[in-house]
């Protein structure tokens, strides 16, 4: 059975971490990071098979965080997975820290692989994908895109090539929260109808509420049962999620929360507990 | 698994030993050996096999080839997927797009993350020939020198590039392979071992010697002999492996010479030449002179007359050298 409320407690404990730790480094992408937790939870805490103490499992899932600007939700559910201990989240994005401004795979296990250059996660996923199908190993691998990264052309090669080679072991999620850096994505760059443009991509897509943890839980499931076809998940979410002053404000995606925001964040995030 | 030493056993390399032929053809062939020496290497290409020559392996390992279709920047990814799945993938395509198109990939995907991906570039340079400036990479050496952890290497002739193609599936790490379209003389000899970052000296020469790469190393051992009967005593260095770069040689060669002459199919500005000067302007500061194409885009034409026009040549080479020494 699985324990929503588990999920939905981790879900809260890695807003919280993820609150602290930006405004201890006093930079860093606080609304990508806040609108994805839901989802990381589910992965982390229910759906992959992973193992802290041995990151080079050869039969592991694996997770590509295309989205890398959203280091922070990943840090810190490595953290609480216990790759590392958590007090190593206060040295995010301070010098020598393993914890760099993008996730460094060189520098910090658990994770997979470089990212933060938008657009290029999706493709690496799919040569895991298909690396492990070839190895006869039947881990997946999950990739979590942003909304407006899609606005990337190799995106699309990816996505191309994914239904190609009919990686089923592949499942993404855009974690659609509707904002990017200069405002609306449908204003920036219209990205929409996204479901229809990767139907069209002979994907398998389904449609979520990217906070309601039993949807989320149900769609990484039904994933398992889709052959042939890789799977889209596209996550409807709000940028922000969980703390109201950063709920929905484009201001947010790339600035950290000053000391008294923290406050107010971490009040928030614990009435939310009761 | 990690099995890929038979390959290198002479009989098989040795084939390879004293053949004109283009660089991508050895390539195609030593691939195909290669893959069914060791079942990890896989193969992917960009709708460009029948001319990078992996063709030769698709035939054989259909299983194990990936065409991504027109999408290099996608190849790159999904080659880095594959290395960090624990596969030896070699993703080929033309320079121009391997080094230009999809350069960012190649800095954040494969370098930023140490992936072991092969990038193994055809059609680099001029000889490409008829095509023209777009297909021409003359910059590629230059920017793919400059990505941290990156080695660079530029074959020299068949035996050269099957030797390399061995070596680079056994070491670990990204690496980038540059190789020509054109037929190019056997200039390498039979006792000849490739090692990544290691210069290999023809001879040493008292007043000049030429630090070449790809099929300039034929041009310069031309050049020297024309030289030497001349008077001037010329000796001709093939850097094959550019990054990195093999300091030693070029150190204890520099301190031998009265001026080095470097000689590339590449932009003066970024590739051997670069190399060679950044190095020795630090460390021991003598006269060099650069043949290659000077800051211009190629164009089309006959690949042996648009050497001649950029002046990648023995005579060019020659008169550089007369030039120097009549001061």
């Amino acid at each position: 059975m699985v324990d929503i409320e588990f999920l939905k407690e981790k879900a809260r404990q890695l807003r919280v971490e993820i609150v602290k730790m930006l405004a201890q480094a006093g930079s860093g992408h606080t609304g990508g990071s806040l609108s994805s937790a839901d989802i990381v939870s589910a992965l982390y805490f229910y759906k992959m098979r992973h193992d802290p103490k041995n990151p080079q499992w050869r039969q592991r899932d694996r997770f590509v965080l295309s989205k890398g600007h959203a280091a922070p939700v990943l840090y810190a559910a490595l953290a609480i997975s216990g790759y590392f201990d958590k007090s190593l989240l206060t040295t995010l994005r301070k010098l020598n820290s393993p914890l760099q401004g993008h996730p460094c795979s060189r520098s910090l296990p658990g994770v997979e692989v470089s990212t933060g250059s938008l657009g290029q996660g999706l493709s690496v996923a799919c040569g895991m994908a298909l690396g492990l199908k070839l190895d006869g190993i039947p881990a997946k691998v999950y990739c979590l895109l942003g909304d407006g990264e899609i606005q990337e052309g190799q995106v699309w090669e990816a996505a191309m090539a994914a239904s190609h080679y009919r990686l089923d072991n592949l499942c993404a999620i855009i974690d659609n929260n509707g904002l990017q850096i200069d405002g609306a994505c449908h204003n920036v760059m219209n990205i929409y109808p996204i479901e229809d443009k990767f139907l069209a991509f002979g994907w398998n897509v389904f449609t979520i509420d990217g906070h309601n943890m039993e949807e989320i839980v149900r769609a990484l499931d039904e994933a398992d049962k889709v052959k042939e076809k890789p799977t889209m998940i596209v996550a409807k979410t709000i940028k922000g999620k969980g703390v109201s002053i950063f709920e929905g404000k484009v201001k947010y995606h790339g600035i950290a929360p000053t000391y008294e925001e923290l406050q107010i964040a971490l009040k928030e995030l614990s009435d939310g507990k009761n | 698994m990690e099995k890929t030493e038979s390959i290198t056993e002479i009989a098989e390399i040795e084939e390879f030993y004293g053949k004109d032929m283009a660089t991508r053809d050895a390539y195609g062939m030593i691939l195909a050996q290669l893959g069914s020496k060791n079942p990890n290497i896989v193969v992917l290409d960009a709708d460009l096999s029948c001319s990078t020559k992996t063709v030769l392996f698709a035939k054989q390992f259909p299983q194990r080839f990936f065409n991504m279709g027109v999408a290099e920047q996608d190849m790159i990814g999904f080659a880095t997927g594959l290395a960090l799945t624990g596969k030896i993938p070699f993703a080929s395509t033309f320079a121009i797009f391997a080094s230009g198109r999809a350069w960012e990939q190649v800095r954040q995907s494969v370098c930023y993350s140490k992936a072991n991906v092969k990038i193994v570039a055809t059609h680099g340079g001029i000889t490409v020939g008829e095509d023209g400036a777009t297909h021409q990479a003359l910059e590629d050496i230059a920017l793919m020198r400059v990505i941290p952890d990156m080695t660079v290497i530029v074959p020299a002739d068949a035996y050269e590039t099957a030797q390399c193609v061995v070596e680079v599936a056994k070491y670990q790490g990204p690496v980038y392979v540059r190789l020509g379209r054109a037929k190019v003389p056997a200039v390498m000899p039979k006792d000849y071992k490739f090692q990544i970052g290691k210069a290999y000296i023809f001879r040493l020469g008292k007043d000049v010697n030429i630090i070449a790469t790809g099929i300039m190393v034929y041009e310069s051992l031309r050049a020297s002999e024309e030289l030497n009967n001349e008077g001037i005593d010329t000796g001709v260095i093939n850097l094959s492996t550019i990054k990195p770069l093999d300091v030693e040689t070029i150190l204890s060669v520099a301190k031998n010479s009265k001026l080095i002459i470097t000689a590339e199919e590449h932009s003066v500005i970024g590739g051997l030449g670069s190399a060679v000067a950044e190095f020795l302007s630090e460390e021991y500061p003598i006269p060099i002179k650069k043949i290659g194409v000077k800051d211009c885009f190629g164009c089309s034409g006959d690949y042996k007359e648009l050497l001649r026009f950029y002046g990648l040549t023995k005579e060019n080479i020659i008169n550089t050298v007369r030039e120097f020494f009549k001061k």
